[in-house]
């Protein structure tokens, strides 16, 4: 057993886990984050997708010690208070889920999209910037209309305050 | 999962100290392979060397026409580095179609190398570039170090530290993914650097990658798409599997050469 240490949505919190306790159970099983999903676990349907340092990773893809001292964000800490982040707002707006499993880390991969996109985002870009995350209910297209929605929102708000 | 015992180094000898001490280490890169390969028990090392952490292999160096890429690169920044697209548009461009974005951001050079698996892009780009792995103990060309497959010329204790090559004058990537798994089902990149054409190909041969004669003697006097009409490579040696056939597999080396030739000429 090995303690980590890391910042989860702002807090630090600390815990014993094993060598081979993934990213994932420990955000679900010992922290009770459980809007990180579990959807494959075979690193393809992107359900478990987190931002470790500012970056999109799969956390069924790693282990909990790898993540020892980093700064991690889920679904759970994206929002700043009690309004919804404007990717949420703007799946909720465009309908971007059907059943909602794949959400959380559609929501997490496309934060991620459009800070790496302050150009703007087309849709053949979005597309295939989502290639590492699956919707089982094929909702593909109102996802991406969430996403450029919530690009230009995001990219708009930003230049009002320059 | 077997459990394991996890290591983090913060420098390369201590991360060579660190494997010789344990019973059956292993290193772990970004760890995109390797987690789910525990995952299923296809690998179970007792413990694991974290190179995630080692400083001295994140650099990226161009200098008088000399690329160097430390071990420790993510595929996401050899395809954002500006750096490296001035020099090579084409190594940037492969770093951009591996995986996807999330495994894009902890994958690295140094791994997909040392993994050699006959499917990934790195060993094509490295066996076209004719560049160097460079390593905790010597210096290996390219065509000395993909041995087989998912086999190399690293000896058990050794680790790829960074890879340089000579910037071509002109080179291409093309790629046929595997619609589910965005590996190459076949891959083939193209340099072409005084006078001299070099052709490897990826996710096609039975033994991994290699560099295709054919295609290298077509283009060595004509460098074009026009050179390789009608051109046909041989399908012996070529990878049938449930994607694809060896025949269908020898006829996509000429059309994602065609694509490759597109963007070097491009």
């Amino acid at each position: 057993m090995t303690d980590v240490t890391m910042t989860v949505n702002g807090k630090t919190v600390s815990g014993t886990v094993e060598g081979r306790t993934l990213l994932v159970q420990f955000l679900r099983d010992s922290l009770g984050l459980t809007g990180t999903h579990v959807g494959c676990e075979t690193s393809q349907c992107g359900a478990c997708t987190i931002h470790m340092d500012g970056r999109s990773v799969k956390s069924c893809s790693m282990l909990a010690v790898q993540a020892d001292g980093a700064a991690i964000t889920t679904i759970e800490g994206l929002s700043d208070g009690g309004d919804l982040h404007p990717v949420q707002a703007a799946f909720k707006e465009h309908h971007g889920l059907q059943c909602g499993f794949c959400t959380p880390g559609m929501i997490m991969a496309a934060t991620d999209m459009i800070r790496r996109h302050p150009e703007g985002l087309d849709e053949k870009t979005v597309r295939e910037e989502l290639e590492g995350n699956i919707c089982r209910c094929t909702g593909y297209h109102n996802i991406v209309k969430a996403i450029m929605a919530a690009s230009e929102a995001m990219n708009s708000a930003a230049n009002k305050a320059a | 999962m077997y459990d394991v015992t996890y290591h983090r180094a913060g420098s390369v000898s201590e991360a060579l100290n660190l494997l010789e001490a344990a019973e059956e280490g292993k290193f772990i890169a970004g760890g995109q392979t390797l987690i789910p390969a525990m995952k299923t028990r296809l690998a179970a090392p007792s413990d694991l060397v974290d190179l995630r952490h080692v400083a001295e292999l994140k650099s990226i160096s161009v200098a008088d026409g000399k690329v160097t890429i430390g071990a420790g690169v993510t595929h996401a920044e050899v395809a954002a580095s500006s750096e490296i697209s001035d020099v090579c548009p084409a190594l940037s461009h492969l770093a951009s179609l591996i995986g996807d974005p999330q495994v894009r951001h902890m994958g690295t050079i140094g791994g997909s190398l040392a993994n050699n698996d006959p499917a990934a892009d790195y060993p094509a780009a490295m066996l076209a570039l004719a560049a160097t792995i460079i390593t905790s103990k010597r210096e290996i060309a390219a065509e000395d170090f993909f041995t087989g497959l998912f086999e190399t010329a690293l000896d058990d204790n050794e680790l790829i530290t960074a890879i340089r090559f000579e910037a071509p004058e002109k080179a291409g990537y093309g790629k046929f993914p595997n619609p589910a798994s965005r590996y190459a089902m076949t891959g083939v990149f193209i340099a072409r650097k005084s006078e001299t054409v070099r052709a490897a190909v990826t996710g096609a041969g039975d033994d991994g990658v290699f560099l295709c004669s054919e295609l290298e003697s077509a283009l060595s006097t004509d460098f074009s798409a026009n050179a390789l009409d009608g051109l046909s490579v041989p399908a012996e040696n070529l990878m049938t599997d449930i994607h694809a056939s060896a025949d269908y597999r020898a006829s996509l080396i000429v059309a994602m050469a065609k694509r490759a030739l597109a963007m070097a000429n491009g």
